[in-house]
């Protein structure tokens, strides 16, 4: 079992310290940043020690030793917006038109962090309809998140996006889920 | 325009160029199906995902549901998923470990290797066996652990069909310190709206790499796209019954770096070059600078070094890719490597595959134009050689592979 997988069950208690409004807002601009291909505010959204993982087969995996549709740490999303920025990356070239919810978000824990503090853990619903010239496609899910306060700022450590049907056939995914 | 079923592929498939309706006609891929898919040997999985007695994977076969199944003797067998009584699913997990399958409709139940060894109320019958079996694809074979399953009950063996691919999928399984390929990372499933012969002609045309992905070398410094430039000294390779290669081994022992080929050093992965030196000896350093094939093996395996691609259709206008990392027994600390490569390039989000699926997809798009009716493959014709082996070699960037695929497809299509 990897760091990523074993710490799944190890949640402690919803840290003090984040306001649920600050924390749904901050959500909801993660959403909007992706939507509209905002790349360089999306990825300063992040921490250093990032992790973004599109899972396949429920997600409950060792991502280092399976296939997983997207796992990024901060070096890998670094490559992955530069070559968004491109404007060659012909998946996302026309980039698609996007929209999408989040709903059902949680406070599910708090998760120790490399800094020494407490990151906390969100779950939300997501449901997002993707336009391209194949035509539009619904997306939906369950994301995790774990957010940092940091400056008083909130920042994202984690992003996990379980698919409704990360076990079936999916289309190219080119943009930011 | 309709294509002459059961004839006539000349006026659609010539030396130099491929008829549009090849990708477009409904009636041409119901043939392909017959006279390719449920005829020819097709890549269908690996031993290893079925490693234990008992142990199943769902598959498909074309547009086959199969269950390749390992029994208690360690037989392997490739079931149809369809119940001999009404025609249910007898099997709905993709995967696990059972000794039979039990249809849920009526309770009829099979033994992993097919056979009917129950049904419920057998009165109604008036007997307790029934001449009755699941379905199974006729032949299976496999290849160091590749498996590969054909509708025909004879023709030509799986060595035969492999032909010169045979030695590239020994030369991948050679860069294992115990000699032994494993696929149990999983698989990508990815699916394309694309006819399934424009992925099997890309995944060895040299030609494209530098401009599908030149977004991901640029922004990396990746070495790949000087493999397949204009003076690169990689070639084409047409390996026969439809399968090709581009060798990259040129342009590797230009370097004479061991491990170049997966873009790292010795220095960085100690463990696995000494084992290699151990297992090899002299032959070791030779390679571990060339490294791994990429090879397309006709209709749907395609192995791109440290990659395992399998093609199947859907419709004439649709297939899915399947795409899991090379893990290679005894090589622990290249395998986490392999995958996390592999995760970055291949599937729904690979920095490498989505470009080559929109290209596929707007390929297909671009086929619905009326005119001009034909693609080109001529591509290198005027500087072809033939190679000590006998294979037809052109250079790095021609279509030599696509029409070693053109040449068998059309044999295939033209039989009876």
């Amino acid at each position: 079992m990897t760091a990523a997988a074993k710490t799944e069950a190890n949640l402690g208690p919803v840290p003090e310290g984040f306001d649920r409004h600050t924390v749904e807002q901050f959500l909801y601009r993660e959403a909007r940043l992706a939507d509209e291909g905002d790349y360089d505010a999306w990825e300063a959204l992040w921490t250093d020690d990032a992790l973004y993982w599109v899972p396949i087969d429920g997600g409950g995996a060792d991502p280092q030793q399976q296939m997983s549709v997207i796992y990024d740490n901060r070096n890998r999303i670094s490559t992955r917006l530069k070559q968004l920025r491109t404007g060659k990356r012909y998946a996302q070239a026309p980039p698609s038109n996007l929209r999408r919810l989040l709903s059902n978000i949680e406070f599910l824990g708090g998760r120790a962090n490399p800094d020494g503090k407490v990151d906390l853990e969100v779950g939300a619903n997501f449901l997002a309809i993707e336009s391209r010239p194949r035509g539009v496609r619904l997306w939906g899910g369950r994301t995790t998140y774990r957010l940092r306060g940091r400056g008083g700022e909130l920042r994202l450590a984690y992003k996990k996006v379980v698919l409704v049907d990360n076990d079936q056939p999916l289309p190219t995914l080119g943009f930011l889920i | 325009m309709t294509a002459v079923i059961g004839s006539g592929y000349d006026r659609l498939i010539k030396h130099d160029k491929v008829h549009g309706s090849l990708y477009t006609d409904p009636a041409i891929f119901a043939e392909e199906l017959r006279k390719i898919w449920y005829r020819s040997w097709v890549f269908v999985g690996h031993e290893s995902e079925v490693a234990q007695p008992g142990d199943y994977v769902r598959k498909r076969l074309g547009l086959q549901d199969v269950i390749m199944t390992r029994d208690r003797d360690d037989q392997l067998h490739l079931l149809l998923n369809r119940c001999a009584h009404r025609g249910n699913q007898v099997c709905s997990d993709a995967r696990g470990n059972a000794s039979a399958f039990r249809c849920p409709y009526h309770g009829w139940t099979y033994r992993n290797d097919g056979e009917l060894v129950g049904f419920p109320f057998f009165k109604g019958y008036g007997q307790r066996k029934l001449d009755l079996a699941l379905g199974r694809v006729p032949r299976v074979d496999s290849y160091h652990g590749f498996v590969f399953g054909s509708f025909a009950s004879d023709g030509p063996t799986l060595l035969e069909h492999l032909g010169g691919a045979a030695g590239e999928i020994a030369r991948l399984v050679r860069l294992s310190p115990e000699d032994r390929v494993e696929l149990t990372a999983g698989w990508l499933q990815h699916r394309t709206e694309a006819n399934w012969k424009l992925l099997a002609e890309n995944e060895t045309d040299g030609y494209h790499p530098q401009f599908v992905h030149g977004s991901i070398f640029g922004v990396t410094g990746s070495p790949i796209g000087a493999l397949y430039s204009d003076n690169s000294t990689a070639v084409t390779r047409d390996l026969g019954n439809g399968h090709s290669e581009n060798d990259l081994r040129p342009e590797f022992r230009k370097f004479a770096e061991p491990m170049r080929w997966f873009g790292t050093t010795e220095s960085r992965v100690p463990g696995y070059v000494a084992a290699m030196r151990t297992k090899h000896g002299a032959e070791a350093e030779r390679i571990l600078i060339e490294g791994g094939p990429h090879v397309m093996v006709f209709p749907n395996l395609f192995i791109a070094e440290i990659q395992i691609f399998n093609i199947q259709p859907v419709t004439v206008d649709q297939c899915i890719q399947y795409s899991t990392a090379v893990q290679l027994a005894g090589a622990a600390e290249l395998n986490r490597r392999m995958v996390s490569q592999c995760v970055g390039s291949v599937g729904p989000a690979g920095m490498l595959l989505a470009d080559d699926t929109e290209m596929y997809e707007r390929n297909q798009a671009g086929l619905a134009s009326l005119t001009p009716e034909w693609l080109d493959v001529r591509r290198g014709l005027n500087r072809e050689a033939i190679d000590e082996n006998g294979y037809t070699v052109g250079g790095a960037t021609d279509e030599t592979g696509m029409r070693g695929f053109w040449r068998q497809y059309k044999s295939l299509m033209e039989a009876p």
